[in-house]
């Protein structure tokens, strides 16, 4: 079966739905709903037996490259590093189809927001390449 | 009895090899033929594998072929000086503290690579190379020196403060070391630190609620504080105290014991508690370098005791040293909480949030800038009402 990522970003991707504010600035209540929403997709893919894997990443990004011979490494926060792409974190399933991986992050973009109004989020949605040769 | 081998002067590894093989034996002879005395079978079959292995590359090979049937090394049941010498074998002060950790767990706890893998999340070849790098870094040394107790202490806190997550708490296998230790040195920080583990153990079934939310010390329900484990820790920390010779983990033993001794929050004795964080600070020459997170203790006693205002001027020095870190700032918005000035407060907590590396803090943290607003938006509160925690809700 093949593995996908499904992923979510801070900020980066096509025009959002919606405009809404960070969630430091939601109701408490819409708060809770928004996180019980990831603890369900969580245990909905466990059950579904579709669970690889679902991690979160901090905001701070350093771009490092090699710095040349005995040159320590060379670091920048990047360029437009307001405005970049940034990778918030990732669900990894494991699932039949592309169709089912499509339909799977349209259900993470649903998580309820201000209001409890879905925040129609875009899922960057990614095949995993598989390591070993395979026989076919 | 890995303890006992390595005591009389063995290699490390080769003598855990041995004891491998000796157990692997056991496993084939045993069912047929057992012994009388098991652990005196298989100290003589584990010994005399030591001499085979010196003689011959042959055990390296066994070893290779046995790998997939790791045998769960006995847990060190036996204490005293074995156990002590054992924690300082793998606590060397030139390997690095994951190796420590790692080694520990291993050698002294007797966790299986793989349960060890899982409580770090790493992949087990990658905790089996960690273990088997460490170990080939103590090979041919004779391990006969009298190691370093403050560096055992500090990689047990380490095993202790690695959690709870994963299939083996590693919480209470920290606290179970650290029994074991005090059973074997009279020091009195070794008791300190078993009496720290305890009583703050003693509030983890209140800290989480069912959702995996976290409960500030404030809110837990006091009712499911473990009696026993305050009780227990009460009186190691007592009979460490009468030594005479406080250290850091007796310090915050007693500043944890007087949390635990409060039946509310409102209770709680901030003035005895601050005069231990004076004491705490006063250990290093440099406390807003060398032990930045007892000065952002101290401040918020501080903020309990003498008003917000002076906690939030306490923590002004530390801005260079933690002003990056998500605890600054959850201090500081604890703080302002206290002082009546909400924005402040829900900004800072959005910042620590922002900051956090850890998902159910940075939950957490997130919950806390959101209530503060909204209390925010429903008008003035008078100061000193607000309903949090201390950050540490350790």
């Amino acid at each position: 079966m093949p593995k996908y990522l499904l992923l979510k970003h801070y900020r980066g991707g096509p025009e959002r739905h919606h405009p809404f504010p960070p969630m430091d600035q939601w109701a408490p209540e819409d708060v809770e709903a928004h996180m019980a929403f990831q603890r369900q997709v969580r245990e909905l893919l466990r059950e579904n037996g579709e669970y690889v894997d679902a991690r979160a990443l901090t905001p701070t990004r350093t771009w490092v490259r090699y710095g040349g011979e005995e040159a320590a490494p060379v670091t920048t926060d990047g360029p437009l590093p307001e405005t970049s792409d940034l990778v918030a974190g990732w669900f990894m399933i494991d699932v039949e189809s592309h169709e089912r991986a499509l339909e799977l992050a349209a259900y993470v973009s649903s998580a309820p927001g201000p209001g409890g109004e879905p925040i129609y989020e875009w899922i960057d949605v990614r095949e995993v390449m598989w390591e070993a040769p395979t026989d076919d | 009895m890995l303890a006992g081998l390595v005591r009389r002067g063995e290699d490390f590894d080769a003598a855990e090899d041995a004891l491998q093989e000796a157990l692997l034996e056991a496993l084939r002879v045993w069912p047929e033929q057992p012994p009388g005395d098991p652990r005196a079978w298989l100290t003589t079959v584990a010994t005399r594998r030591l001499v085979d292995a010196r003689r011959s590359e042959a055990a390296r090979r066994r070893r290779e072929e046995a790998i997939y049937a790791e045998p769960r090394p006995e847990a060190s049941t036996e204490v005293g000086d074995d156990t002590l010498f054992l924690l300082f074998c793998c606590c060397r002060p030139d390997l690095a503290p994951a190796s420590q950790v790692a080694l520990t767990l291993r050698a002294v706890g007797g966790l299986t690579t793989r349960e060890i893998a899982d409580a770090f999340y790493v992949p087990e070849a990658t905790m089996a190379q960690r273990i088997s790098r460490a170990k080939r870094s103590l090979r041919g040394r004779r391990l006969d020196q009298p190691g370093d107790l403050a560096i055992v202490l500090r990689v047990l806190y380490l095993i202790y403060t690695a959690g709870h997550a994963g299939r083996i708490d590693l919480a209470a296998e920290a606290i179970r070391l650290a029994r074991q230790l005090t059973l074997a040195t009279a020091e009195p920080e070794a008791r300190g630190l078993l009496a720290l583990m305890l009583l703050n153990h003693a509030r983890l079934p209140a800290r989480v609620d069912a959702e995996g939310r976290i409960v500030t010390l404030d809110r837990q329900d006091r009712s499911l504080w473990n009696t026993r484990e305050i009780a227990e820790g009460v009186r190691v920390l007592q009979s460490a105290l009468a030594a005479g010779r406080p250290g850091r983990y007796q310090i915050e033993a007693a500043i944890a014991a007087l949390h635990d001794d409060a039946a509310s929050p409102e209770e709680t004795d901030w003035p005895q508690i601050l005069a231990w964080y004076d004491d705490l600070v006063a250990l290093s020459g440099d406390p807003v370098r060398k032990d930045p997170a007892a000065v952002l203790g101290r401040a918020v006693a501080v903020g309990h005791v003498h008003g917000a205002a002076a906690g939030l001027r306490e923590t002004e020095p530390l801005r260079d040293v933690l002003g990056d870190r998500h605890r600054w700032h959850a201090a500081r918005g604890h703080l302002h909480e206290l002082d009546g000035d909400l924005p402040a407060a829900a900004a800072a907590y959005a910042e620590a949030a922002r900051l956090a590396t850890n998902v159910a803090e940075r939950d957490h943290l997130i919950r806390q800038a959101a209530r503060v607003r909204q209390k925010a938006a429903r008008g003035p509160q008078p100061a000193g009402s607000a309903g949090c925690g201390p950050p540490a809700a350790g």
